[in-house]
Formats: structure tokens, sequence, C-alpha cells
């Protein structure tokens, strides 16, 4: 049976904490677009604008460090806050998720 | 895709709806690398004749593109990653390769939204339907009753809808979306419209009546009026859960945008492949003029999506026309391409339904001969273009 399409709200109402590891969810698929990337969430069928590179370089890399924070390191200083609240708001739509 | 641009670095969306603040605006209106909103019109085969068809479909056409084709074009998108396709018609379920192609498409990573009209959604159809991940239903209705929709859709279409939302709920299908085309005649029941869908755990979607196909000829009959759609424009306001497809970004001129990308995406994030490969700008727009080229071109849909000479054109910053000196420009963005080309309208001036009534103006200076002509008509025959008598009945 197909997923509900989620039109109601968020995917999930995960809290984002810098220092847990996360993961793209295995059902999103990421695009390149020259502006950042497209996320489509197969099962929300939900799509996602990440309007920079440096937040989808993030994205991407977050399997391979231990922690969200680790993996913010690559971003410049002056531009990491607002790319950790768009992280955090990818984990709360439930695009990201947390890695056990 | 309802986009919150929350962070100023994300914006989330719902398929379907897309909402953007302007800098990304900006970025979506110089193209994608593949489009968002991608509309395949698997046939031009019909089983009803609707007086408003943005297709002018009845008749399947000979040179609609086989299995193998559209399994390559399956193969294209998925390269492309493209995540999912609105599939069309005509009846796309009047294709005996139907499920094939569709199961062949959901299973290369391309979900399948597909509008029906339901006729030929069996119990077991319903069932199979049910069964596939990342396909999802949209049934069509023009009416809350038989009385305001068979007018439109025909004869008897009202109770074959409701018998397949039945079979799909039967089957345990889960949330199908109710898709209803505002006219003059419906827009008074979109509240029932709206308990309609609640009925069946649906989601309600409501969309822009075109005139493009036969809508050409039955639009000035069906279309809301005025004082019609500044309702429509409070109700779907204070409903941000009713999907519309993005298609009345033209009343952001009232002062408050819907939910949504709230931009005209043809050639941009949006458009169409026809039944015979052909690709256009947008699903309003089968027409000669909006004609970007073939999935079968050498270089395939890739080619014509990123290197036509059409869709290039559309994401050049617009033109100097009438609508740039109005001070709602931002707002609509002069509305829709495709409805003013088909009103006769200059592409750069009001869209025919302006919510300033400059439309209405533009539109009595219209010649009725310079109107453009209508091309790729498959109709059945010369009477359903001309089946616009029965509409009488909803005066």
């Amino acid at each position: 049976m197909p997923s509900p399409p989620h039109a109601l709200g968020p995917a999930t109402t995960s809290i984002f904490d810098r220092d847990r590891a996360y993961r793209l969810h295995p059902k999103v698929a990421l695009r390149p677009e020259r502006f950042g990337a497209l996320a489509y969430s197969y099962e929300t069928r939900r799509l996602s604008l990440l309007k920079d590179l440096d937040l989808v370089s993030v994205v991407r890399s977050l399997a391979d460090h231990p922690s969200a924070d680790a993996a913010l390191n690559i971003v410049p200083a002056a531009k990491r806050p607002a790319v950790e609240r768009a992280l955090a708001r990818l984990v709360e739509t439930g695009f990201v998720r947390e890695r056990h | 895709m309802s986009v919150t641009d929350t962070a100023g670095v994300t914006g989330t969306a719902m398929a379907g709806r897309v909402s953007a603040s302007r800098s990304l605006q900006d970025e979506l209106l110089r193209g994608l690398d593949a489009p968002i909103c991608l509309t395949w019109e698997w046939t031009y085969a019909c089983n009803l004749a609707c007086v408003h068809c943005l297709s002018s479909s009845g008749r399947r056409d000979p040179r609609e593109l086989t299995t193998a084709q559209m399994r390559s074009v399956v193969d294209q998108l998925a390269d492309m990653q493209v995540f999912y396709v609105n599939v069309g018609g005509g009846e796309p379920m009047t294709r005996s390769d139907f499920f094939e192609v569709l199961e062949y498409s959901v299973d290369h990573g391309v979900g399948v939204k597909f509008s029906t009209n339901g006729g030929m959604i069996t119990p077991e159809k319903a069932r199979r339907l049910a069964s596939l991940d990342y396909v999802d239903v949209q049934i069509s209705l023009d009416g809350a009753d038989a009385m305001t929709n068979d007018p439109v859709r025909g004869s008897g279409s009202y109770d074959r809808a409701r018998t397949a939302m039945d079979h799909l709920a039967a089957a345990g299908f889960g949330a199908f979306k109710l898709s209803v085309v505002v006219t003059r005649h419906n827009v008074s029941q979109l509240d029932s419209f709206e308990m309609l869908a609640r009925d069946y755990g649906a989601e309600l979607r409501v969309t822009r009546l075109r005139p493009s196909g036969r809508g050409r000829d039955s639009w000035s009959q069906l279309h809301p009026t005025a004082a019609q759609q500044r309702d429509l424009h409070s109700w779907l306001l204070a409903r941000p859960n009713v999907l519309t497809g993005d298609s009345f970004f033209h009343l952001a001129a009232y002062g408050q945008a819907l939910p949504g990308l709230n931009l005209c995406g043809a050639g941009r994030v949006v458009c169409l492949i026809d039944p015979v490969g052909d690709v256009y700008a947008c699903p309003f727009a089968l027409h000669d003029h909006f004609r970007a080229g073939s999935v079968l071109d050498s270089g395939g849909f890739a080619a014509v999506w990123r290197g036509s000479e059409l869709f290039t054109e559309l994401r050049e910053p617009g033109s100097a026309g009438a609508c740039t000196s109005c001070g709602h420009y931002d707002a609509c963005q002069g509305g829709c391409m495709a409805a003013k080309f088909f009103t006769g309208l200059p592409v750069d001036g009001p869209d025919p339904e302006c919510v300033l009534g400059h439309g209405e103006a533009a539109l009595a200076a219209v010649n009725a001969a310079s109107l453009p002509t209508v091309d790729n008509d498959h109709s059945r025959n010369d009477h359903s273009r001309r089946r616009m008598l029965p509409l009488s009945v909803l005066r």
C-alpha cells in the first residue's frame, strides 16, 4: 500500500542535536542543482530545496562523521549558523535521520 | 509542495506544492537541471469527452509511443533523477500496457501520480494499484453531484468516478486525491467537495480552468466570475492543506499569495511530454507555438529540457510588457502564459482573469479571427467539439 502523502504537517518531530550522528534518510534522493540540490522523499512525497552548496556537502558527508558537529566543520564560520538551522529543519522534516 | 523557506538555506516542499523565498524563486525562474513537475500524457485515447479537456483528447494517435519507447523515456527520466511524473492523457488506463509501464517506472525510482476519470478502475485494478508503492491516484470530478458534473464530463461520469473511489477505499489504497477543476458552476460546492474527500480519507485538489484544448471553446461559459474568484481566494487561504498544483498564482495580486511557488513554471520547473513524445512548455500549452522538441530527437528528453531554443528563451528574464508597469506585477508575474495565448491576449499582457480586471478589458479588444488555431485535436468527432449545449442546463 502506498505511503500516505502526509499533507498535514512535518513527517516527524525529531529534534536536532549537533552532538549526535545522522545520515540522509534511506528513502530520500538528492539531485544536484546549480544553487545546491533538490531532495525528494519517496516516503512522504516531500520535496526540499537545499539552497546552499556547503549544506549539500554536509548532508552528503553526515554518514561519514561521528556527529553532525563534525560534519559541519567544513562550513565557514560566518555561514555555519544558517547551515546548522537548515540541517535542523531537515532533521525535523525527516529528510535526515539519526544514525545509531 | 508547501515550501516553507525556513532557515534561509532550505525550503521544504510537499510534492505538488512548493513555496519559495524571493531568491529561490529567482533561481527557479532560471530553470533546473531537470523538471520538478513533469506531466507525461500517455495517450490521447479517452472514454470520456469532457468539454474542457486540455488536450482535446478522444482518439488514440497512431504515432503514440510504443511500450519500448515508453520504457526508454522512463530510463531517461531516471537518469535525470526526475523523482516522479504526473501521468495523464486522455485516459491513461486505456493503454493496454498501463500497468507494465507504471510498474517499470516505479521500479526505476520514477514515482507516478496519475490522473484518471476512474471509469476503468475495477475492484481488481484498485487492488493492484493499492499493492504498488510510489503510485498516487487522482480521480477527476467537476461537480459535487451528477447534475453539476455530468454536463461537463459526460453522462454517467459522476457515478463512475464515485464507484472508482469506492473501489479504491475497499482495496485499502489509502489517501488518493479528488481533483476538481474550478468552474462557475461548481465553485459554490467547494465545501461539499471537501466533505466528500474527507469521507473517503482523500485529499482535495482544486485547479484552475484553462482555455486550452476544448477548453478554448468552453472557457468563456465555465470560468469563475470575478466575484467567485475573490471568494475562491479567501476559501483557499483558509485551507492551506487543499492542494492547488500552484495553479492559482494569479490570485496573489489580491494581496496575499497562496502556498506554492507562485510563478509560471513553464519550461523552468514544469513541462509536458505528450503521447507521441513531443515536449511542450507546460500541460496547458499543447500547441505548436510551445513545442520545444521530442523525446525521440537525438539527445532525447534531456537535450530538449536543457538546450531547446524555446526553454532557453522562457528562462530568460521577462521582457517588458503592459504588465511590468503594474504595481502588482511582482505578485502575479503576469499570470498564466497559456491562458493568455489561447484567449488571444499578448503573452506580456494581463492574464484573462487578472484580479484587477485588466484582463476583461483586454479580452473585449481581441479580434476572434486572431485567436490561435486549434491544432493537435484528437476529439472523437465534430460532435464532441460542439457539445456545448448541455452546459445550458447549468444556468
